[in-house]
Formats: structure tokens, sequence, C-alpha cells
């Protein structure tokens, strides 16, 4: 009910008369209301809706269209209404006006010769005296997402720009980026883009604003263009509009100043200094721009510098004043001050108490202030944080508990001092029996064993007291890893052992390994009581378990126990790295790019931004800028050419959080997926007639000198395979070939390398009589994840060849080669080298035609050389192109049909299965199989390494050589290229 | 000039980029949704599933995640009125952007409409309609500021709403607000009032936790100074303090003059017309917060007993002789109890044996005979002694008091004759006030 309420704020006593009014209101009940709107008929309510818009009376027109916007406002689908609402468009009631052309902005996509009709109205309404209606005209016709009216827009567009109305220049600026989205060439070539860098010079401070959000957005599609050209004069001058226009255009200004990079630490001083003030914005999203802006310049600084303290003191109120807005700013706020506690931590340090967690916190808010109640734990305030995570402890919500008593063993490893006030507090939680809190506490002691080893054993004998409550794997791992780490202290450690072997095969990956592991070392350290135990271990990991990590893992022990326990004992009790706190800090380079990205998605995340929204390539990797005062830029966006030998920066990746660092060294995954190097020769294989269930414990258990297992070759091989943990590995263990891990895949058994990829025969790219006596030929691989430009050099010349060299031009999907050419020795005449050149897809892109084209040059000592080749899409299709079934569905909806790209495979034999088996090989994945009335249909999806995700249905019909493939992708023009992979794959 | 174009921007002629906001769905308690509007492209509702999801998943309505990702776009939502405003981005977009902006919308509904509920929004659908498409243009927001949008888009009045259903005129306003490009966007011009007054409220809330044995862990006042001005002509105003010095973290009004607040500490402000929010100031636990309640408390639970004891007491602290009024106490007992048998002083109490929340609406509390709560309560046969304490929320006011000390010296008006009316109020409320037991 539309009530007047504000007009009585102050008057208390007028209140009555509200209520009277109230009621007065109601009485007029749906006939007043726009709800009375929703109350149609539903037979025949497009029918009735015509017949009222083609009504004579304007009064009923209106109402019509108003039914008509109701309906929209709920999802109906009114579109075939549009002739009729289009016709009510010429008036001069502007109502009526807005209100038709809120409909054609709806739906004009979906009618587009309909949508010309409009077109007459809007150029004449562009020239209306009145700037309303003009701003509204060529606002609403950026908004229509027509080809063809975009053609007409450009005029009355190129007026508005220069219109003398602020208001109407502001709205053409944006319609500028409207129209590039539609079609960027048009843009350009119209010359709307210089029209609006001038707009950035504007008297007025909205228009300024606005048009560097039309630029920012433009630029953010062509991440090379020089768009945004910012220098000390047009710094100045979006300082200028800052004080001026609204917050909104202050968030823009500041976004786009962030991405400047002042000559030297004067300017970036007096750039910090006019950009404060906006700390004491209202708007949130003012405030942590201008944090960005300022935690970015403050790098170049000088920390001696006076002002550099003022600044650092100015930025902890706002971050504070943030803390106490609604939960969802506060989210928000506190994931990038989680950014802000790592980079600058002295910013914060005293407001500790703020991150206190209130009850009723929302869960997320809650979850987020401990883990900057951890970065901010220190000495001094240690005794502070633990008594408040003690109080969460004993809160309601079982996750927050949960985190809650993990960070009491973040605070042990960080504050070193602090560890044994920890373990007592831990103590403390576990005499409440709370379940859960038991299990998270076990967990954490074993990380502060991990990180203060024999400082508190005098806890286990506790710990041990709550085993059997324990049912959560990870606990009962935890458990396990330190019943095995400290077996020779615990009397009846082979009994608690033992009594966990009972079940081993109902436990969880996770248990077993460490079981086998902790078993393992419970021999190792008192071998006369404990070899039957060890041996029920083994054989139920490598004989009763189909689980390929655990038979490995078994098979590994049992080999070096039986051939050099002397190096078992070096390898499975060594040393292990210690842990530290800063396990769980974002990696260095990650945290500066993030802090570049502060308010963003990225920040919230803690994902580099190119991470972000599908097929966002081309992303500019931001760091901060160095100290320094020479007037040289020292940020440099990955843009330069693909230099030969320089690899072009990898997205830096998380490390892994502590929970990945915990146990011992065997807790490597060793699928095979991830082993990248070539197939292991089989050389190595000496220990064929090895009797692996036989004598080997025997000679463990007898002299150690008994040289049993010192003849096989085999065992030092196996240390190899394990290369990964160098920090553990004893000096003796270093094997000169990488083959124990192949034998072990062989005893395994059936874990074979997965069906390979379709590889095109070789071809010759350079002939000999272009190159000066060079023949370059070569294919494309894709193999375990990395593509593979695979090459033969023939020196076909009577002279010697060296100094090989390789770069590409810019291409479709930024290939690039991932390191140098490696011909090392000089090729002689008639001498052929195969080499294979890792190639990556960070490098600079450009659209090629055809799209597979790859266009390189090769240097030697003779001449530079070019040849282009055509390298098969489907080396692009990453592995975990899997789409989610739903997110499938949806997907494929998603796209417009005008995307749908339909192709035939002929002379194709293969059935359905034999052919997704194969295509799985190239990385082209089925989803879903369903077949109607005979005919197999399987919906298939591909990711390319840029993101863009390309769907698939394949129709094959019994006994019907002829494929029919639909492909549906957003970018359209790869569908050609995937067609070709599909047809070269299931053909060969 | 095509070879410059990258692949990946071509893939998005297929599907626009919403540099900032995409779509805007409303969804109600019951998880419907009863609007959308679309800026850009239309996208389906099914993106809502995403949201469906994490609102299933969220013990409370309050603990859906406000930015949830979905393959191909982000939903950002905040929860106003119990109903989310869901926000569709499509790619990287300032959250904090976002989610300023869905307030705006929701204080815009409100200041047009007087509540803001699903029955208010559908009442005024196509002007909700009008209002959000003038809100933002192609993502970018346009207007926000309440008194342009009401000379572009006239709030329903009943009078006005009856006089248009009679006359056919429209509440669409024909000309360029007035405000939308001055130096001054938040106020129009030509502003004329027969009674012209500047009303200014003082509010601060105190958010705090004590500890089970009554001292402070934390505290903090949260402050703000709400103005209603109704001043004829351009007022070019000033407030001064008699202690600026508390004010060292503050968030202004745009229209608030920063470099003579640096210099001088003082006010310096044309204001907008009608309702705002001139300043909000934080005072932090740092300059010790003065508690105006104390609790003692007595809630105890033995092993193996079916009952348990709750004894709680009220009275006031530090209040500058003021009286603390509209006092309410809440908290969440443990599950284990099935049921309380307690006897008020003063005031009413209840207790929700399905939520197991217990409130009791204590009024004033009189200094000479302190409010308390004793009984007991019965727990679950046979159960164990619940692990959790309760935790006690304290609501109350203090009225003609700013709890930091904060008072206004004077305010003076340059650049109009007349004289106005001018008033301050004073008032401290509770916000996040709790007691651990």
């Amino acid at each position: 009910m539309p009530v007047v309420t504000e007009l009585f704020k102050w008057e208390g006593t007028k209140a009555k008369l509200n209520t009277h009014f109230a009621t007065e209101n109601r009485q007029f009940g749906s006939k007043m209301t726009d709800s009375k709107y929703f109350t149609t008929t539903k037979k025949g309510e497009i029918f009735e809706l015509k017949a009222e818009l083609n009504s004579d009376k304007k009064e009923k027109k209106k109402e019509a269209v108003k039914k008509v916007i109701a309906s929209m406002t709920v999802g109906k689908d009114v579109s075939a209404l549009f002739p009729d609402v289009v016709n009510c468009m010429q008036t001069d009631n502007l109502e009526l006006k807005k209100l038709v052309y809120l409909y054609l902005m709806n739906y004009a996509k979906s009618q587009p010769d309909m949508a010309i009709m409009a077109v007459n109205t809007f150029v004449k309404d562009c020239e209306d005296p009145n700037p309303l209606i003009r701003a509204l005209a060529v606002r609403t016709m950026g908004c229509i997402r027509v080809d063809k009216i975009t053609e007409y827009l450009c005029e009355p567009l190129r007026k508005c720009l220069k219109d003398e109305d602020p208001y109407v220049r502001k709205t053409a600026a944006v319609c500028v980026a409207k129209l590039h989205d539609i079609n960027a060439q048009l843009v350009e070539d119209q010359g709307f883009l210089d029209t609006l860098k001038d707009l950035i010079s504007d008297s007025n401070p909205m228009v300024v604003a606005n048009a560097v959000a039309a630029l920012s957005e433009i630029a953010e599609s062509h991440p090379n263009s020089n768009l945004l050209d910012l220098n000390p004069q047009s710094i100045n001058k979006l300082l200028t509009a800052l004080n001026e226009c609204t917050e909104w255009g202050q968030i823009f200004i500041l976004d786009c100043l962030a991405n400047y990079t002042p000559r030297d630490d004067r300017e970036s001083q007096s750039i910090c200094e006019r950009v404060t003030p906006r700390l004491s914005h209202a708007n949130s999203a003012v405030v942590l721009s201008a944090v960005k802006v300022l935690m970015k310049f403050m790098e170049m600084l000088p920390k001696d510098l006076d002002y550099y303290g003022t600044l650092l003191k100015k930025l902890a109120p706002p971050l504070v004043t943030l803390l106490s807005a609604e939960p969802e700013l506060q989210y928000v706020a506190l994931r990038n001050i989680n950014l802000i506690v790592q980079k600058r931590p002295e910013i914060l340090k005293h407001e500790m108490k703020v991150f206190f967690v209130k009850y009723n916190d929302p869960i997320y808010v809650k979850l987020e202030k401990l883990d900057i109640m951890i970065r901010l734990a220190s000495q001094a305030n240690i005794a502070q944080v633990l008594a408040e995570l003690k109080e969460y402890a004993t809160e309601v919500d079982v996750d927050f508990v949960r985190k809650a008593v993990r960070a009491i063993g973040r605070c042990a490893i960080k504050v070193e001092q602090s560890a044994e006030r920890c373990v007592s507090t831990l103590l403390d939680l576990i005499q409440t029996k709370v379940n859960y809190v038991v299990q998270e506490a076990i967990v954490v002691i074993k990380d502060i064993f991990r990180k203060y080893p024999n400082k508190y054993e005098s806890v286990i004998a506790t710990l041990c007291e709550n085993l059997d409550s324990l049912d959560e794997p990870e606990a009962r791992a935890a458990m396990i890893w330190i019943v095995g780490e400290y077996a020779e202290r615990i009397d009846n450690a082979d009994e608690l052992l033992e009594s966990f072997l009972e079940g081993f095969h109902d436990e969880s990956t996770q248990v077993q390994l460490q079981l086998l592991t902790a078993i393992v070392k419970l021999f190792l350290k008192k071998p006369t009581e404990t070899q039957e135990l060890v041996q029920q271990v083994l054989s139920l990991a490598t004989q009763d378990s189909d689980n390929p990590d655990l038979r490995d893992r078994g098979y590994i022990y049992w080999r070096l126990l039986s051939t050099d326990p002397v190096a078992a004992k070096e390898v499975v009790l060594a040393e292990k790295p210690l842990i530290s706190e800063e396990t769980d800090l974002i990696e260095p380079t990650l945290l500066e790019e993030l802090i570049c990205h502060i308010g963003t998605l990225a920040s919230v995340y803690h994902k580099p931004p190119s991470a972000f929204v599908e097929g966002s390539r081309g992303v500019m990797h931001r760091r901060l800028p160095a100290r320094t005062g020479s007037g040289e830029s020292t940020e440099s966006p990955d843009v330069g050419t693909a230099a030969g030998g320089s690899a072009p920066e990898a997205a830096p990746s998380i490390i892994p959080s502590q929970g990945d660092l915990l146990g011992d060294l065997l807790n490597l995954d060793i699928a095979p997926s991830t082993t990248t190097g070539p197939p292991p020769p089989t050389t190595g294989m000496q220990m064929g007639g090895m009797d692996l269930l036989g004598g080997g414990l025997d000679s463990l258990m007898g002299d150690e000198s008994e040289p049993l297992g010192g003849d096989i070759g085999g065992s030092p091989a196996m240390g190899a395979g394990f290369g990964v943990a160098p920090a553990v590995m004893p000096a003796s263990l270093n094997a000169p070939v990488g083959g124990g891990l192949g034998d072990l895949f062989d005893l395994g058994g059936g874990v074979g390398m997965p069906m390979g990829a379709y590889i095109p025969p070789k071809t010759v790219w350079l002939p000999a009589m272009k190159a000066k006596g060079l023949e370059i030929s070569g294919t494309f691989a894709r193999r375990a994840g990395v593509i593979q430009m695979e090459l033969i050099l023939t020196n076909k010349a009577m002279s010697v060849m060296t100094d090989f060299a390789i770069q590409f031009n810019r291409n479709s999907f930024g290939l690039a080669p991932a390191g140098p050419l490696q011909v090392l020795t000089p090729l002689g005449p008639n001498q052929t080298i195969e080499v294979s050149l890792p190639l990556s897809t960070v490098g600079p892109v450009m659209k090629m035609e055809p799209l597979n084209n790859l266009q390189v040059a090769v240097k030697n000592n003779i001449d530079v050389f070019y040849f282009s080749c055509q390298y098969p899409i489907s080396m692009l299709f990453v592995e975990d192109g899997k789409m989610e079934r739903q997110v499938f569905l949806a997907t494929w909806k998603d796209i417009p049909n005008d995307n749908e790209s339909q192709f035939q495979i002929k002379d194709c034999h293969l059935n359905s299965d034999a052919a997704s088996n194969k295509l799985q090989g190239s990385n082209i994945f089925t989803i879903a199989k369903r077949t109607v009335e005979g005919q197999d249909m399987l919906y298939m999806s591909i990711k390319l390494s840029n993101g863009i995700w390309v769907l698939a249905e394949l129709r094959v019909q019994a006994g019907n050589p002829n494929y029919t493939i639909s492909l549906k992708c957003r970018a359209p023009e790869v569908s050609q290229c995937v067609f070709q992979c599909y047809e070269a794959v299931l053909k060969n | 000039m095509s070879d410059t174009t990258v692949l990946v921007s071509q893939s998005r002629l297929s599907s626009p980029p919403a540099k900032m906001i995409h779509s805007l769905f409303l969804v109600n308690s019951s998880g419907d949704i009863f609007l959308e509007k679309h800026w850009k492209s239309v996208v389906s509702r099914s993106v809502c599933d995403y949201f469906f999801e994490a609102q299933e998943r969220a013990s409370e309505p309050e603990n859906v995640p406000p930015v949830i990702p979905t393959p191909h776009h982000y939903l950002i939502s905040v929860l106003r009125h119990r109903i989310y405003f869901v926000a569709v981005i499509q790619s990287e977009v300032p959250p904090l952007f976002v989610i300023e902006f869905l307030h705006r919308v929701v204080d815009t509904f409100q200041d047009y409409f007087g509540v803001c509920t699903e029955a208010a929004i559908k009442d005024n659908v196509v002007v909700v309609y009008e209002l959000l498409e003038e809100m933002l243009d192609n993502g970018f927001p346009l207007a926000t500021e309440s008194n342009i949008l009401k000379e572009l888009i006239k709030p329903p009045t009943i009078l006005r709403t009856v006089v248009n259903t009679i006359t056919g005129s429209t509440n669409v306003g024909e000309q360029l607000p007035t405000g939308q490009l001055s130096v001054v966007p938040w106020r129009r011009t030509g502003v004329k009032y027969t009674n012209n007054e500047a009303y200014f409220d003082v509010v601060e809330e105190i958010d705090a936790i004590i500890d089970k044995s009554g001292s402070t862990i934390t505290a903090e006042i949260q402050g703000v100074i709400d103005a209603c001005v109704k001043l004829t002509g351009m007022p070019d105003l000033t407030l001064s303090f008699m202690n600026p010095r508390l004010l060292d973290d503050v968030s202004f009004h745009p229209c608030v003059r920063f470099k003579r607040w640096e210099a001088e500490r003082i006010l310096s402000f044309i204001p907008p017309d009608g309702n705002f929010r001139l300043l909000s100031y934080h005072v932090s636990c740092q300059n010790l917060v003065a508690i105006p309640v104390y609790v003692k408390h007595n809630i105890t639970f033995r092993e193996g007993s079916s009952q348990g004891r709750f004894e709680l007491t009220l009275g006031p602290k530090q209040t500058m002789g003021k009286g603390l009024e509209a006092v309410l106490i809440s908290s969440q007992l443990p599950r284990g109890v099935l049921n309380t048998n307690l006897n008020p002083s003063q005031g009413t109490y209840t207790f929700d044996p399905v939520t197991k929340l217990l409130s009791w609406d204590v009024g004033k509390i009189n200094p000479q005979k302190l409010p308390s709560l004793k009984g007991s309560m019965s727990l679950q046969a046979g159960a164990s002694k619940p692990d959790e304490n309760p935790t006690i929320n304290i609501q109350f006011k203090i009225q003609q008091s700013a709890l930091s000390g904060l008072k206004v010296n004077r305010l003076d008006m340059y650049g109009e004759k007349y004289k106005p009316f001018k008033g301050i109020k004073y008032m401290t409320k509770a916000g996040k006030f709790q007691v651990r037991t």
C-alpha cells in the first residue's frame, strides 16, 4: 500500500491520521495499486491485451502496456505482443514512452525485424528539444542488441556525444560502451573511441566519470590496446573529477587510477594525498577502491618517509568501520582485509578486538574473522586470542567450533611461545569429551607434534584414552600417525594399531595409508614383536586391496624392507621437514597481484583474476610497482613478444593448505595420470625372479649384513620414483633411472597409461629448398596435459648448423614455446634430430585465419626461416573438460541457436561406445548417452585451453556409417576446427 | 583491425558481458522469485537455482553466502526485510559496488512505498520497474539519489493515484532533474517551505561483548547523525562540536566539505532536501567505552539432574544519570532445555520450546528495584548436560544521551535570510550487546 509515512515522520501525533489514510487506501483495494495488473483472466490473456493495446483510448493503452510490463517482471513471455506494443511508441506521453522502451529492451533481440519499426521514433527523439528525451532515446537504442538498429544509431550517437547538455553527453558515453559490445569494429571505424577519450577532459565531472567507466569496460575486452593512456596530465584531470562526481563515478575513477604507475615517489605521494579523503566516504565500495589505490602506491614510498607512517595510520580506521556495516559488506571487507594483513600486518596489528566474533554473526562472517584473528595473532595478544578461541569452541555451530579448534593449533604453530598454552587449551577441550571437538583437537595436535618434535609427547596418554571415540577419517589418521611416530614410547602401540587393522577394508584410503605407514614404522622400531603385524598389513594392502595407491605403497615398503632394511629405515623414519605457519599464507606473487585487485571478485576468492569468468584470456597480470624513484615504468603486463627463450610467466598457484602437508613423505599421490614424463624405459627391470612374498623379511630379522637384497638393482630405483620429495631422500638412493615406478605399475597390474590422444602424422612444414638446406617436419601432440610440438630437423646442406631458436607469431590461442628449442649439439650435414618442444598457451593472442594457423620462425646460424602450419585444435582440449550434466543442460539452453552448427562425418564404422572411448582419449568427454528409436545420441563437452567450452551432440545410427554432429559454442568460429578434429580422431 | 580482435571478445558477441549488474531477481522467504529485471539481455531465472541450493544448505536465512559462483555468472545477494535481492553479474565486478547498489535499491523502495515488502513491491510494480531502469543504465548506476529520482518518478501517494486514475496524468517527471548535473547533485533547486526547520538526531549504538565475569572483552560505538532538513532555497550549513576530537573515524555524506573538516573540524555543507545521513562515526574500544548496563547471571546445569537453575539480574551502570528504557533480554538456550519455569520481577517473558529462544521484555529499569528473572529449566531426562553456554543479548535505549559524550556545539546557516527552527536529539541504543555466561 502506498502510504505517506514520510510526511509524518516527525510528529507522532499525526500517526492516527496516517492509519486513517491507510484504511481508506485499503478500501480502494486492488483497484488503486499495480497489483491489479496481475489479475487478468488466464484464458485469452494475450488476446485480451492485444485488443487493449490497439484501443483508441490513450488511457486504456497505457494500462495495457503496464499489464504487459507487469507480466514481464514475473518472467512471463509476452513477446507475442511486440508489434502491438511498438505501435504505442509514438506518443507524447513520457511515461507511456518509457514503458514501451522498457519492453523493447527486453524483447527486441527476439524480434529483430520488428524492432526496425522503432528506429524512426528513436532517431526523431534524439533531436527532441527536451534533453531528458534525447538522452532516453540514445540510451534505449544502445540497449537494443540488433545489428540493423546499430547502423542507425551512429549518427544520433555522434550528435549526442557533442550535445550541449552534459546529461545527454554522459548518457552517450555509456552508449559507446554498449555499442562496442555489439559491434566493436563499427565503434572503431566511426572514431567513437577518440571522441570518448576527449570526454575525459570534459568540463562536467559526471561526464568524465562515465567516459572513464566506458573506456575501462572497452579496454577490458582489448587488453593490448592503449585506450586509457594514463599520463600525469590525464591523471590530474581524473583527480579533479574525483572530488566532484557521484559516488559511483568515484569508484570508476579510483579503479582506473589503480592501473596507473606513478613515475616516482613524489608523484605517488601526491596522488595518495588526493585520494585519502575518499577513505571517509559513506559508500564502502568507494572506501575499498581508495584502499586499493593507496595500498598499491604506498609500495613506491620510502619507508622512512613521515608520510608513509601517516598513511599507514590512516588506513586502519576505515577498514575497521567497514566491519560495522551489514554482514554482506563485512564479508567482502573481511576477505580483503585478509589480504591486507598478509601484505602489511602493521596496519591492523592493534585492532585484534574488532575481529572477535559475535554469536549472532552469520557463519560466513564468523569464519573469516577467525582466519584474520590467527593472522594477527602475536606474542603480545595471544592470551586474549586463546581465551576467545576457547570460548568459540563451546558454541553451537559445529562447523565454527571445528574451525575454532583448528585455529588454536594454527596459533601454536605460528606463535612459538604460545605453543604450550595452546596445547593445554586443547587438552582442556579434549576433557569436554564433545566428540567433534576431541577429533579436531587430535588433528591439530598432530600438527603441533610435527612443528615441535619431542616436546609435548606427555599428552599422548590422554590422546590414547579417546581412541575409541574417533569416527572421522582425518582424526583416525592423525591418531594413527601419532601412534606410529611415537611407537617406541607407547607400550601397547602394537595393540592399538592392531585394533585398527581389524576393520582395515572398511577404513577410508587416508586411514589405510596411514595405518600401513604407521605399522611399518612400528616394525622398524620394534622388529622382534611386530613381524606378524607387518606381514598382515602388507598382505592386506597389496593383495586384498584394489586401491592402486595403497597397493603401490604396500609394494614399495615390502621391497624396501626385503631388500635393504637400512635404507628402509632411512626412508621411512627420515627427518621430516618442519611445518610452519607459512603454509597457509598466500604465495607472494599472487598476493601482490591480489593487492592490485582489492575489492574485486578475485580478492574475494583469493584467486588470480585470470581464473575468473570463462574465456577471460588476455587479462593483464598486475604487479605492485617497485619502489624506484626513476622515471621508468616498472609495470610490465605480459604483452611482450614471445621471445625465444623466455617462458611466459605461469599463472601463480596457491600453495596447498597445511592439510596437504600433513604426515609423512609417502602421502604423495602416485596416480599414473600425473606422471608427465615419457614412459620409463623398461631396462630397469632386473628383478623378475625375486620372491616378493618370501624370504625378504627374514633377512631383516636376521643379521643385517646378510646380503640378500644387495644385488638387486630394483630397490634404489624405487627411490627415484619418489624424487618429488628430495628432502627425505637419503643420498645412497640416488638412482640413475626412473625405472622403479614403471616396474611398480607392472606389478600392480592393470594401471596402464590412459588411451592416447590422436596425433596426426608428421608432415613437412619447411622444405629444404626454401630454407638453405634445413628441412623441418613435425606434428603436434598433447601428452599428459602438455602440448608438445614434435619436430624433426634435417640438415640437407653441406655445412654444420648450430644456434637453433624458435619463435611463434601471435596466434588465436596464445600458443608459445614454454622453453627454448633443445638442439644442444650442432647438426652436421645429413644428420637428423628429433626435438620435442613443450608449448604453453599464455602467449599473446591474435585471431588467425584459419583459426588454427600458426606462423613460426626458426633461426639458425645461417638465417631466419618462416613457415606456417596448422595444429589440430584437439591438442588444446584440456583434461578437465568434463562438464557436470546439469551445467551441460543449462549451458546448452543458454547458448543461442544461432551458434549451433551441424556437420556430417561420413564412412565411420565405429559403434557409439567405441567412438566415445576414442574421443575420450583426446579429451572429448561423453557426458550422457540416450537412445532414441535406435539412434544413439551422445552428449559431449570439450574445454579449450583458453576456457571456451564446446558442447556437442553426436548422433550415431546403427548400420549407418554417417554420423551427424551438432556443435554449440559461445565462440562459433571454433566449430569448424572442432569438427575437423572429430573427423580425424574417429577415422584414425 | 580484425586481427586485433581477440577470439574471446568475439565469443562475447553471443553473450554480452555485463560490465556491471546484468539482472536482478527478488526472492521472498519461501523461495519464490516475484520480480525480475534485466538491464542487458534476459538471463533465465534458472540461474537462481544455484542460489536456492545455497539457501537450502544454510541453517538460517542470514547464513546464505553473499557471493555465489555459478558456471557462467556470479550471484551477489543481500537479505533485507526478509527479501533476497539477488544480482546476477557475468564478469569481474567489485562486489561491494553491487552490494552498495542493492542497498540503495532497498532504501529507495522504502523511501517510495514506506515499507519494503513483497506486497508493497507488487502493488507498485510499474513504479518499481521504472525506478530500476532509472537507477542503472547498461549496468552503470545512473541516478541513485532519492531527490533526483523523485523528480523523475513521483512517489505514489493516495492523492496522486486517485488523480492519475481520474485524469490520466502520469507519475513520470517530464523535465530533466535539476540536481542531476549540478555541483550539488544531492539537492534540487527551487525548494520552498513555509516552516523552515532542521533537525539532527545523534544516535549511538553500542556493540559489546562482556565475558562471564562481567569484564568487557570488546566494546565499540557506532554513531550516526541523521538529519531532516526542510529549508528553503540553497542554505549552507555549518555544524560544530564541543568535542570533535572524538571523531577520528568518520564517513561523510558527499555534501560535507572534507577540506574544511580536516582543517577546522567543522562540518560545512549544503544539505540535501529532506532526510539523509549526514555522518557516521566509530568510536573504538581503545577509547574506553562506558558500559551502561550490567548483568548478574547464574545459569547452571548439573550432570545427571533434569533441572537447571536460571537467575538473571540487571542493573544500570555508568548511564550519566539517564534511565535505561525499552530493555529486552533474549537468549538462545541449549537444545537440551525442554521448558522453563521462571519468575520475572517485572515485565513479561516468553520461551519458545521449539526454537529454544527465551525473551524477556523488561521495560524500564528502576535503580531502586532491580529487575530479575529467576526459576528453573527442565531438561531432557537422562540426557547429558548441555555443552554450550547460552549468550545473553541485551537491547536497551537511553534517551537524551550519546554514550561517547559527543555534543553538538552550534548550527549556523548562511546563504539564506530566514531564521530556521533547529533541533538536536541524542539517543543511545544497544547494537550487538552480548553477555557470555
